[in-house]
């Protein structure tokens, strides 16, 4: 199938997207705000499209270990949900992280804790760059705020996931995801063969043949030498993705004094606020991480000398400004201006926040 | 010429009438002495040497005693999550509906913390099958009650014996395995003597080769020892598994060719 | 025509847990008062009655048994 312009939900380009980039497998659980993923692999019947499996889970606990299977076989394994399904699946992601095997998961984040709500929010930021379950870990975590970007960080997300043998989380929101937008497809990726699979993962449990040892794949080490081995491996992997793999956008940062950081649907609003702002002759600028792990740090504390102040926009309590805090160690002030709940803040109450509270507060 | 037979004419490769499989890895085992997982691990991988099917076989292992099955079993495996080998098995084996998929549990991976994996991979007819060690014990964390622990037996957190009042009935996961239309064969054996050994090893055969043909879930129970977590002797102890985990467990067939056999 | 076997005990293996003692049908094999490497008493055939009929290696958890059977 070749390219195409479509209008399209920020769930349904991404489950476009999968079996577009030849996903092996999709295995999730519904849960609002992002069932539209499994509905709609599930009516394009993608077992025809290109022999990709789609199946619905008992449990997000069960989804997550069914990724753990097939990403250990060297497929191309996806999983979709919401904040508190991905709070069950965190065992598996650290296992997954442990045992250092490819996948990308979706998490449309709505407004916690506990069951929450089902409306847009940002507080999972903790949960998906700090590891989110046990151990020493990071997930890459990439920040999608249009439905384009829905689509293209599937392909980017297993870029990665496979560079670097680690689970990808794209960490939309209850607004990107539900909302609609015009998205330009990619060609049809068939789907490897198990030749291609056998070449590209060694280490993938493909059936032991003569020619080769036992591939096991474990996160378990009893000799804890041995675990702490491992341990100062993946740390090294984690410098190298810090090196390597910053993802970030600026806006209107040339001649800006102010500074709003902020991803997903909050850069959005926030682009609306620079106009606003702007239109009264104050210069903000957007900084927008794309990967929100690694956080861009370099990027942003070389941005420091040239700005009076930083608002972090988050539609949380503040979770990213921690990470801003530290990339620019302090040297100017970093606010935070948020709302929680689901709660999406207006592009007015931003601007007044900054204009009000920050310049002249 | 018969009597002056030596030792070492015996010894000799055209004799042998039985030696380890090579399926099985030179690693000493990590359990017990006397531990039935032992001599389960052996004849699945018997099976698989048999049947010729190392290059297309992938195993996975649970927590719990056989959490290092990947030690001992020369195959392809993958360890699971505490209860999740079904969801991964499940995976494996619709990525790969060719190969040959097994998980290997325990009772409390199995029939605790995994019911749900459990039950709906069976409920599903997940193709793969399902090799449950019941020894009616947490045997690796030191003797903990299982849900399979018998009524009235001691264990760490029982030390005064299970009274069901108060701790619930021991579960008999593989009768209620077979009532799900998704199992083709659910089996309960035992590998206490060379008898059963034999027995359990047919049943093993007979699941994979029904895998192969596609039939749904196949299932076998092997009812074994924990000497350790029991506090006996091993041979003490598969007696107390005959005379008390039988008489519960009782061993045979519970389902075939999809259907209940009827008792 | 009578069948005589004989059995290779990997002793460094054997745990000595004595599960096959009872179902040798010639009660040819026992435990040997020595000890091997990790101070287990081992099994052995001590009255070189064994027939090869394998009950002890099948029965064996650790996989520590060979056997070979001639018909003499």
């Amino acid at each position: 199938m070749g390219k195409e312009l479509k209008l399209m939900k920020g769930n349904e380009a991404f489950a476009e997207a999968a079996i577009r980039a030849g996903v092996d497998g999709y295995f999730g659980y519904p849960i609002t705000p992002q069932s539209e993923v499994m509905e709609y692999l599930t009516a394009e019947k993608p077992h025809e499209r290109t022999g990709m499996i789609v199946l619905q889970a008992e449990s997000e606990v069960a989804s997550i270990n069914m990724l753990y299977g097939g990403a250990a076989c060297g497929k191309k394994v996806m999983t979709s949900s919401s904040s508190p399904g991905i709070s069950l699946m965190q065992e598996g992601i650290s296992y997954m992280a442990g045992a250092e095997l490819p996948c990308v998961l979706l998490n449309v984040v709505r407004g916690g804790p506990g069951l929450g709500t089902i409306q847009p929010s940002q507080a999972d930021y903790f949960q998906s760059t700090k590891g989110g379950g046990h151990g020493d870990y990071h997930t890459i975590v990439l920040a999608p705020s249009s439905v384009q970007e829905m689509y293209d960080y599937v392909e980017l997300g297993y870029e990665l996931a496979f560079k670097y043998r680690t689970p990808v989380m794209v960490q939309s929101d209850g607004a990107i995801g539900q909302m609609m937008e015009k998205v330009q497809t990619g060609d049809q990726k068939i789907r490897l063969t198990e030749e291609e699979i056998i070449r590209n993962c060694p280490w993938a449990t493909t059936g032991k043949t003569p020619n080769r040892e036992r591939n096991i794949i474990t996160s378990l080490n009893l000799d804890s030498l041995v675990q702490e081995k491992h341990n100062i491996k993946l740390q090294k992997k984690y410098r190298e993705i810090e090196a390597v793999e910053v993802r970030f956008e600026k806006i209107q940062c040339d001649d800006a004094e102010f500074l709003f950081v902020a991803y997903g649907t909050s850069a959005r609003i926030c682009l609306k606020s620079i106009q606003i702002l702007r239109a009264k002759g104050i210069k903000v600028g957007l900084f927008r991480p794309i990967t929100l792990y690694p956080f861009p740090k370099e990027p942003l504390y070389k941005m420091v000398k040239n700005v009076k102040g930083i608002l972090s926009v988050e539609m949380s309590a503040g979770q990213m400004i921690e990470d801003i805090k530290l990339a620019v160690e302090c040297k100017v002030p970093v606010y935070h201006f948020g709302r929680m709940g689901g709660i999406i803040p207006s592009p007015t109450e931003v601007a007044d926040f900054l204009e009000h509270q920050f310049i002249k507060g | 010429m018969a009597d002056t037979i030596t030792k070492a004419e015996i010894i000799n490769p055209e004799n042998l009438v039985y030696k380890k499989t090579s399926m099985m890895t030179n690693n000493v085992l990590s359990y017990c002495p006397g531990c039935g997982h032992g001599t389960a691990h052996r004849i699945i991988m018997e099976v698989i040497d048999e049947m010729g099917l190392q290059a297309k076989t992938i195993g996975v292992a649970p927590v719990g005693c056989s959490v290092l099955a990947y030690d001992f079993m020369n195959i392809d495996m993958q360890q699971a999550a505490h209860g999740r080998a079904p969801a991964l098995a499940t995976a494996i084996k619709r990525l790969h509906p060719e190969k040959t998929v097994f998980t290997y549990q325990g009772d409390g991976d199995l029939a605790a913390i995994g019911t749900a994996e459990t039950i709906h991979a069976a409920n599903r007819g997940e193709n793969f099958t399902i090799f449950f060690i019941n020894n009616g014990i947490y045997g690796m964390t030191g003797g903990q009650m299982a849900p399979t622990t018998l009524e009235g037996m001691k264990s760490s957190t029982t030390p005064y014996g299970r009274e069901w009042q108060r701790m619930g009935h021991p579960l008999k996961m593989t009768e209620l395995i077979a009532q799900l239309p998704g199992t083709y064969y659910v089996t309960r054996q035992a590998v206490h003597t060379p008898v059963s050994v034999r027995k359990a090893k047919k049943a093993v055969r007979t699941a994979i080769e029904l895998q192969q043909q596609n039939k749904g879930l196949t299932f076998v129970e092997i009812v074994s020892n924990c000497n350790s977590g029991w506090k006996m002797t091993p041979v003490q102890a598969n007696q107390w598994m005959v005379d008390n985990m039988f008489p519960f467990y009782p061993l045979g067939d519970i389902k075939v060719d999809g259907e209940l056999v009827k008792k | 025509m009578a069948l005589k076997g004989e059995i290779v005990v990997d002793i460094e293996k054997c745990k000595g847990c004595e599960v096959c003692l009872a179902h040798c049908p010639t009660e040819t094999i026992a435990m040997v008062d020595a000890v091997n490497g990790k101070g287990y008493h081992y099994m052995q055939d001590i009255h070189g009655k064994c027939t090869g009929c394998t009950n002890c290696a099948v029965v064996c958890p650790d996989g520590v048994i060979t056997v070979y059977r001639v018909k003499v």
